[in-house]
């Protein structure tokens, strides 16, 4: 735990999928690891035994497995209540869009067995749907996107129709897909409904220059810091691979209205789109959580993940001081040669422990 | 919630011509000339002057000069870099 002078909490961190499609695990283990202060030990939970994360031996102290979120939420505290005893876990942060509700929901168990947490409220997180993104552009004064809701081809046509094309047919959860076509956004709607279920959400295309915010909310509607970006290269995914931090002030408005009109607490990453039409900037979605390129914030000075463990802890935490503008990052892909002890913990026991003998 | 006129000041550029926009993140290089030119818009020098100075600085006769600054000028501009007007050195 937190004593004078020191940061040595035990952090329990998800999302260890370190792939060409990486969750943000990893990167936010690194930044707790870069804050200079911390002496804590750092817990990986996983949910698949090839995560890349779980064999850098470096990023966790300990791996645990943990069963997929949908497999409901008294399996997923069940195993968590089992991790907790034996790790002693102080602070868990959840890192995937799909177990937030989940850890949103189990947030009493967690303090009740002393795990703190630092995250939205249920109706926060409902708040930012993508499925109500007009609703919280009008509620926090920033430009969204015209957006519609389709079930079926019949609705696309009349979203597409009011919209205009190109239109943009997204995932609940996940993906995006610009249609100029109306082929197009039917082939898109079915590809996207079986993926993601319904509805699919369907957004007027705004061109122009993409950003993403990384943030943290304070919960009141203060921002603690934010970690605006531009990627410079995409995988064939759309993910960025290589990305440097800008300073255009618009962007810290708009994240700075979005925390304030959803009192947000915990982090989060705004993605805008600086209109080339209206030079305006376009709030184009909020994922309720840090983001892959996480890293960059504690590159850049101004470490969110160690923040946002701190507050966990009930530290007081103003304001960070602003993040280096031109601070770059570039996305490695490598082979890790792996401990095969690791694989056969992790496949037979469910979990690896490196810090035995050391607690 | 609009850009602003783009600071020309903010623009950080290398000895290798090398220009980074700080607010925007965009990257490009500049040759010797352009690196000139954009050190001295960041100082507020205006395109006449510009020109003058490039003539004498790069023992250039050639009327065309100032044509070439304008032109120049106008690629800024189209990368967001100054106002079409308002900040127009």
């Amino acid at each position: 735990m937190t004593g004078e002078g020191s940061f040595a909490p035990t952090v329990a961190v998800t999302g260890l999928n370190a792939t060409d499609n990486p969750g943000p695990g990893v990167g936010v283990i690194r930044c707790l690891r870069a804050d200079p202060d911390f002496r804590g030990r750092v817990v990986g939970l996983a949910y698949d035994s090839l995560d890349p994360g779980i064999y850098a031996p470096d990023v966790a102290d300990r791996v645990y497995l943990m069963p997929y979120p949908s497999e409901g939420h008294r399996a997923v505290w069940d195993r968590l209540a089992g991790v907790i005893d034996d790790a002693r876990i102080d602070v868990v942060i959840p890192t995937l869009d799909a177990e937030l509700p989940a850890f949103i929901e189990l947030e009493k168990d967690l303090a009740h067995r002393g795990v703190h947490t630092f995250l939205p409220t249920r109706e926060q997180f409902d708040l930012r749907s993508k499925t109500r993104l007009e609703d919280l552009g009008a509620r926090c004064g920033v430009p969204v996107p015209r957006t519609r809701l389709a079930t079926q081809p019949r609705e696309l046509f009349q979203a597409a129709e009011e919209l205009g094309l190109p239109i943009v047919v997204k995932g609940l959860f996940y993906g995006a897909m610009v249609c100029h076509s109306l082929d197009e956004a039917v082939a898109s709607l079915h590809k996207t409904a079986a993926q993601w279920g319904l509805p699919v959400v369907v957004q007027q295309y705004v061109p122009g220059e993409e950003y993403d915010v990384s943030a943290l909310g304070d919960g009141h509607g203060g921002m603690v810091g934010a970690v605006p970006m531009k990627k410079l290269f995409l995988t064939d995914k759309g993910k960025g691979w290589a990305g440097v931090t800008v300073g255009e002030p618009a962007l810290l408005d708009v994240t700075e209205r979005v925390l304030r009109g959803l009192r947000w607490r915990g982090p989060c990453e705004v993605e805008v789109v600086h209109s080339k039409k209206d030079g305006r900037f376009y709030l184009l979605e909020i994922n309720p959580r840090f983001p892959a390129w996480i890293y960059l914030s504690a590159g850049a000075g101004q470490n969110l993940p160690a923040a946002c463990a701190r507050l966990a802890l009930g530290e007081e935490i103003d304001h960070l001081p602003p993040c280096r503008v031109g601070t770059m990052f570039v996305r490695i892909s490598l082979d890790q040669i792996a401990s095969f002890r690791d694989f056969e913990d992790i496949m037979a026991h469910g979990r690896i422990v490196r810090d035995e003998g050391e607690s | 919630m609009t850009h602003g006129a783009w600071r020309l000041a903010d623009l950080a550029i290398s000895d290798s011509g090398f220009v980074f926009n700080p607010r925007t993140g965009d990257v490009f290089t500049v040759n010797e000339t352009g690196r000139v030119i954009l050190l001295m818009l960041k100082d507020g020098i205006g395109s006449g002057t510009i020109a003058e100075s490039l003539r004498s600085r790069f023992e250039v006769f050639d009327e065309d000069v100032s044509r070439d600054v304008d032109e120049f000028l106008s690629v800024v501009r189209e990368h967001g870099m100054c106002a079409e007007n308002g900040e127009e050195p």
